[in-house]
Parts: C-alpha cells; sequence; structure tokens
C-alpha cells in the first residue's frame, strides 16, 4: 500500500503566508493553479450565457450591448488570463525544474513576482469587467477601439501588465534550462516537455514587449491621441492589426506548444514505450516558434495589405504544417506496438490527436487565400481556433493536469468518474463546434448576435453541446477537489514513467532532491530500463 | 549532496550549485531581459520608420525645431555616464570599494544632468505647443500632421526618460549597498547587470539623437 510522506512540500512550512512569500517553484505553481482556473470559470460561464442566448434567432435574455461585452470578456479572460499562463505557469512551474534534476528554476523571487503581476493584471480585467465592460472584441480593433465608450483603458493595461508576468516566467524557464540543468541531462536527454517549455518561453520573451508597446500605445491613442492608429488624427488601424498579431500569431503558438509538449509526455508514459522520433519533435517545436514569426499577415488577407504580402504570408503559413504534422505522425508512430494503458491522461491525448488534427487541417484551409475569403470572419473561423485552443490546448492540458494530479498532490482521483468527465467533454466538445464549422461553410458570421432562422438547428445543437462539456467540466471540479481529501494514496510513480519527477515521492520533498540525480538514460527508455515502480491497479 | 555545505560563501542561493552557476545565470537572464527591452523600443522605432517614409517633408521640416546643442551636451554626458558605470564595475573587481562609490556617484550625476536638460527641452516645447497629438497647437511646421512628429518624439524619449530614471533609482540602491559592503570582487553581480543595463539605455539614445536632431 502506498503511503504519503510525512513532510513534503505541501506541509513543511504553514500558515496563509508562508504561501504568500513562498519562493517555492512547487507552491507558486499552485498558486497559478487556483487563481488560474478561477478566471476558466469565469471566462467559461461567459461561454456558457452566450451559448444560451444564442439558442434563438431573436433576443432571449441579453441586448445586443451585453452580448457583445460578454463575448469580448469570454475572449479577453480565456485568452490573456487563462490559456496563455495555464501550462507554462502551472505545470511548467511544477515539474520543469524537477525533470531537469534542478532544486528550483533560476530566479525563485522573480517567479513569486510573476504570480503577483498577474493578480495585479487580473484585477485591472475585472475592474473593466465591473466598471461598464469591454465590447470591442478580444483584439481590440481600432478605430472602433479608439472611440467606444466603454473601458478599453482597464483591460488594455491589465493585459499589458500580464505581458510582464508570461515574460517573466519565460525568461525564468530559458535561464533555467540553459544553467541549471543536473549533471548528465544534456540538451538530448530533456524530456520533451522541456523542449516544448523551452520553445514557448523563447516566443513569450521575444513576441510578448511587442505587444506591450501595441497596447500602451492604443492607450497613448485614447488618452491623448497621438495619431497612430486614429484615422481621424492621421493614423492608419491596419498599422494597429499588424503590430497586434506579429504578437498574437506567435500568442498562439504560446498556446499550443505546451499543449504538444505535455501529449508528448503522455503517450510515451502511458503507452510505456519509447518515443518516436525524439529529435523530430524537439526541434519541429522551434521550428514552430520560429515560423510563427513570420505569419501574421494571414489574420490581415481581407484588411488591405497588398496581394503580394498576402500571398507570401499564405506561402509561410503552409510551412507551419510542417513540423505540426511531424509531431502527430510521431506521436501516433509512438502508439504502435506500445503497452497502451487507457488511464484517464491517455484518453485526453487520443482526444488530443482527434480534435487537434482537425483544427489544424482546417488551418490550412484558411491559409489558402481564396477560401480564407469565403471563409473570413464566419463560424468556421471560430470552429477552427476553438478546435485548436480547447481541442489542442485544453485537452492537453487537462491530460496533463490529471498526469501530474497524483504527483501535485500525493492522491489518485476517482479514475471512472475522470473517464465518464472526459468522456463528456469530448463529445460536447464536437457537438459544440463541429457544427460551427457547418454553419460557417454556409455563411454564419462571427459574433452576430441576431441571426437569420436557417441557423437555429445548428445553433441550437451548439448550445445543448455546449451545455454536455460543462456538465464534464463541473463533474471533473468535484472529483478533482474531492481527491484531494480522501483520493488514494498515489506512490510515487503511479504510471512506471521515466522522467525524474516521478522518481521523488509524490508529493515532492521541499527542495526536489535530497541528492542532485545523475542522469545515465534518456527520458524514454522503457526499453532499457525495466521501471521499478509499481503500476497501480486500478 | 547536503543542503548547505560548509564553506558556501553566504551569497550563493540555495538551488545553485556553485557561484559561477548563480552569476551565469543572473547574466544570461539579464541579457534576454535586455532583448525584451529592445523589442519594447522596437515597435516605436517602427512608428517613426513608417510615419517618416510616409511624410518625409513634413519629418524634415519638424527637425529644424529641435535643439540640437541640447541634444549633443545629452549626447556627451550619456555616453560619460557609461564611461562611469564601467569603471565603477571595474573598480569593484578590483575590489576598491571607495573607488566604486565615487563612480557611480558620477555615474548618478550625469544621468541627473541628463534629465534636467532634457526638462528644458520638454518645458520649451511645452511652452511652444509643439506637442503630441491632439494637444498640438504649433503652426510653425509644414507638412502633413506634424503632431505626428511630436507623438513619437515624446514617446521615444519619454520611454527613455523613464528608464533613466529607474536606473537612477537602482544606483542609488547600489551606492547604498556598496558603501554596506555587500559587494567584493567575488560577488558583484548586481553591478554588473545595472551596468548591462544602463548600457542599453546608453545605446537607445545613441539612435534616438539622430533619428531626432541630426537627420534632416
Amino acid at each position: 500500500m502506498n503511503k504519503i510522506p510525512d513532510t513534503h512540500y505541501l506541509n513543511c512550512k504553514k500558515g496563509i503566508k508562508s504561501w504568500l512569500t513562498t519562493v517555492d517553484h512547487k507552491r507558486i505553481g499552485i498558486l497559478y493553479l487556483f487563481s488560474i482556473m478561477f478566471f476558466f470559470f469565469v471566462g467559461g460561464m461567459f461561454a456558457v450565457l452566450l451559448r444560451l442566448e444564442l439558442l434563438t434567432p431573436n433576443e432571449l435574455y441579453i441586448s445586443s450591448d451585453t452580448y457583445n461585452q460578454f463575448f469580448t470578456l469570454h475572449g479577453a479572460i480565456m485568452i490573456f488570463l487563462f490559456i496563455i499562463p495555464a501550462i507554462p505557469a502551472i505545470l511548467g512551474n511544477f515539474v520543469l525544474p524537477i525533470m531537469i534534476g534542478a532544486k528550483d528554476v533560476a530566479f525563485p523571487r522573480l517567479n513569486l513576482a510573476s504570480w503577483y503581476i498577474y493578480i495585479v493584471g487580473a484585477l485591472f480585467a475585472v475592474f473593466s469587467l465591473v466598471s461598464g465592460g469591454v465590447d470591442t472584441g478580444w483584439t481590440f480593433y481600432t478605430p472602433y477601439s479608439t472611440t467606444t465608450t466603454t473601458s478599453v483603458i482597464s483591460i488594455t493595461l491589465g493585459a499589458f501588465i500580464l505581458g510582464f508576468s508570461s515574460i517573466f516566467t519565460g525568461l525564468n524557464f530559458i535561464v533555467t534550462v540553459h544553467k541549471l540543468r543536473s549533471p548528465g541531462m544534456t540538451w538530448f536527454k530533456m524530456p520533451l516537455f522541456v523542449w516544448g517549455m523551452y520553445a514557448t518561453a523563447l516566443i513569450q520573451v521575444l513576441a510578448t514587449p511587442v505587444l506591450g508597446i501595441t497596447l500602451a500605445l492604443l492607450i497613448m491613442e485614447r488618452l491623448i491621441g497621438i495619431g497612430i492608429f486614429d484615422p481621424a488624427m492621421g493614423g492608419d488601424p491596419v498599422l494597429f492589426q499588424h503590430f497586434f498579431w506579429f504578437y498574437s500569431h506567435p500568442a498562439v503558438y504560446i498556446m499550443i506548444l505546451p499543449g504538444m509538449a505535455i501529449i508528448s509526455e503522455m503517450i510515451t508514459a502511458h503507452s510505456h514505450k519509447k518515443i518516436f522520433g525524439y529529435k523530430a519533435i524537439a526541434y519541429s517545436s522551434l521550428g514552430i516558434a520560429f515560423a510563427s514569426f513570420i505569419v501574421w499577415g494571414h489574420h490581415m488577407f481581407t484588411s488591405g495589405q497588398s496581394e503580394l504580402a498576402a500571398m507570401i504570408f499564405s506561402f509561410l503559413t503552409f510551412f507551419v504544417a510542417i513540423p505540426s504534422g511531424i509531431k502527430v505522425f510521431n506521436w501516433v508512430a509512438t502508439l504502435y506496438k506500445g503497452s497502451i494503458a487507457f488511464t484517464t491522461p491517455m484518453l485526453y491525448t487520443l482526444a488530443f490527436l482527434f480534435l487537434f488534427s482537425i483544427g489544424g487541417l482546417t488551418g490550412i484551409f484558411l491559409g489558402a487565400l481564396s477560401v480564407d475569403i469565403h471563409l473570413h470572419d464566419t463560424y468556421f473561423i471560430v470552429a477552427h481556433f476553438h478546435y485548436v485552443m480547447v481541442g489542442g490546448t485544453v485537452i492537453a492540458f487537462l491530460g496533463g493536469l490529471h498526469h501530474w494530479w497524483p504527483k501535485m498532490w500525493g492522491r489518485m482521483y476517482n479514475e471512472t468518474l475522470a473517464k465518464i468527465s472526459c468522456g463528456l467533454i469530448f463529445v460536447g466538445f464536437n457537438m459544440t463546434f463541429f457544427t460551427q464549422f457547418i454553419m460557417g461553410a454556409n455563411g454564419m458570421p462571427r459574433r452576430y448576435h441576431l441571426y437569420d432562422e436557417m441557423y437555429r438547428p445548428f445553433h441550437a445543437f451548439s448550445t445543448y453541446g455546449s451545455m454536455v462539456m460543462a456538465v464534464g467540466f463541473f463533474l471533473m471540479a468535484y472529483y478533482l477537489i474531492r481527491s484531494l481529501y480522501n483520493g488514494k494514496p498515489a506512490g510515487n510513480n503511479p504510471w512506471g514513467a521515466l522522467t525524474y519527477e516521478w522518481a521523488v515521492s509524490s508529493p515532492p520533498p521541499e527542495h526536489n532532491f535530497d541528492d542532485i540525480p545523475i542522469t545515465d538514460h534518456g527520458p524514454y527508455d522503457y526499453d532499457k530500463v525495466v521501471a521499478k515502480s509499481t503500476l497501480t491497479e486500478n | 549532496m547536503s543542503q548547505t555545505q560548509d564553506g558556501h560563501p553566504s551569497f550563493l542561493q540555495h538551488h545553485f550549485s556553485d557561484v559561477e552557476q548563480q552569476r551565469e545565470s543572473a547574466k544570461l537572464g539579464m541579457w534576454l531581459f535586455l532583448v525584451t527591452e529592445i523589442l519594447l523600443f522596437g515597435g516605436l522605432f517602427v512608428f517613426y520608420a513608417i510615419y517618416r517614409a510616409w511624410h518625409p517633408e513634413m519629418f524634415i521640416n519638424a527637425h529644424t525645431v529641435v535643439n540640437i546643442g541640447m541634444g549633443t551636451t545629452n549626447t556627451i554626458v550619456l555616453i560619460t555616464s557609461s564611461v562611469t558605470m564601467a569603471l565603477a564595475i571595474r573598480s569593484m573587481q578590483l575590489g576598491k570599494q571607495s573607488q566604486t562609490i565615487w563612480f557611480l556617484v558620477s555615474t548618478l550625476l550625469l544621468a541627473g544632468t541628463f534629465m534636467v536638460v532634457k526638462y528644458f527641452e520638454y518645458a520649451h516645447k511645452f511652452d511652444l505647443g509643439q506637442l503630441p497629438g491632439k494637444f498640438y497647437t504649433f503652426t510653425g511646421i509644414e507638412g502633413t500632421n506634424p503632431h505626428v512628429f511630436f507623438s513619437a518624439y515624446f514617446l521615444m524619449t519619454g520611454l527613455h526618460g523613464i528608464h533613466v530614471l529607474i536606473g537612477m533609482g537602482i544606483i542609488v540602491w547600489l551606492i547604498i549597498k556598496t558603501r554596506a559592503g555587500m559587494f567584493s570582487p567575488q560577488y558583484y553581480t548586481h553591478i554588473e547587470m545595472t551596468g548591462l543595463y544602463w548600457h542599453l539605455v546608453d545605446l537607445i539614445w545613441i539612435f534616438l539623437f539622430p533619428l531626432f536632431y541630426l537627420v534632416g
């Protein structure tokens, strides 16, 4: 029978003050877990309210103005407060230092500072929520954002501040990976999760400052009319779009790369087989990071950039498919002849492969110029990015949360409920968003409050799907919280995985390792190493 | 391996295995931070480049109203402050504490001089209504949208000025800590990192100066 160790990082120091002043990367990960999940809940509630309103073609219970504010807040909260920080700040913080055999990240105090900055940024976002909302959409396009009377300044200031939080996390990870690897942990012995986090961190550091200055310029435009984006002052609104997407396109890779990083870990750990094409997966992360910076113009095919630029951006966009495809094929090849355990993390992994492939392939459609003219600003776009962001990143995040949950808390969740919840989310998600592909291809524009009668059955079905998904999430919240009190002790290595975090106790001791570990095998050498650990029989 | 081995210097944080690793980490972190600074300013340089390309004549006309004398003075002042900053680092490498303080104080005074000159430049422009955006009331510049020139001028020199002020704050802190004996030839990371930051601030000015004062 597994036992939880007497002292570990959760109980080595007590009291709320020990949490608010902690510099332990694991505790900071937990602080992020609760704050980010809170905003995931808030953003999710907006989504449910939106879907409910769209049940009928006419106004059901909110006005068009309120509707505009709801979809803006849903987008802004989910992007800036949930999906960008979620995986790096929660799971990355928790496992990355342990994975490379370090006692902490390189700058622990900066790490804590990033959490406080996150909270400050979140407060600004909450302030704009209660002081009249924002109705620009999460993209804050000018000239509307410079003329609307809603609280644009506080929410953009919030996003500006959140950018610093993101930069600090990324900077910390880059230095940690370069300088704090334990003896023998060469670059190509690092777990692929670390590679993914590293590529993500590079984008965070290189792209986020540009968002910072863009939002600062937008704020200045609103405050003193500097004349950069507002045509009334001699400015150019398309320039804002260039600035914005120069960050925000790389930012979608800040969102998806960590998801891919988690999948690489889970697929090998739960099929107990060496990863197929380690180096190809590692390099493709860097390839995606590089490509992310040269494709931003594909968001602007219809906004008046030159035809030549549009053609070049379209051409470059197809390149992103190559490293993404390399990853998907390698993951599938890893499964071949593996000892696949159908644990909850494995179910999420399979869901990811299915959903991400649809999301990725529809991205290729949208990257083609002529097709994009037809599909742009329709529900096809909405469905595409939800397939990538929810079907990709969120599914991977949930899988990772289940994968490392026993490590975080030392206890297992209820496996049966977890599988039911995973199934509900998967089915509900496809009901909600696959419908939107069809609607979009038929011409239903995004962000419309009232719509034509012909789309009614699609919208209704989509809304029912979102309810199924919501039930799945509430079930998850129930069994995860319950597991904290009466989950079965997990033991050090419930999955029989080979990366370092499974060699330490669950929950890990305060300083991760009593002895600095020395690598003598790769992270996925299942063929060479017979894992000493016990596979739990549940 | 135990957590704290005997003989570890007090400034070594527990999660680093040796002083070299700690110093190398700080350096890499600082360089990455400087990269983010360059990208932050990069957005403003793009702003300048695009509007200069759109309104070349207005930009040329607007150049004539800035004060080249004050700009040149400030350039010399700031480059000199970079020299004194570098000398402060060298002094601490050699363990000369009072000399370090002397050089840090010189750097601080030069930075202060820069800000005072900047104040007079700004005050003069405020009087004439050479202000950014919709506050622009000056009439002496021919060409389209002259307020954009001053938007770029005030945003770029303003953001740079904020960086100078932050640098001055850090230097004051360094002076206090150096007096308190925090640094030694073995451990002077904070001074070195401030030096890197200060040189970047200097470097940005070296680009701002020709763009606003010299190129006609």
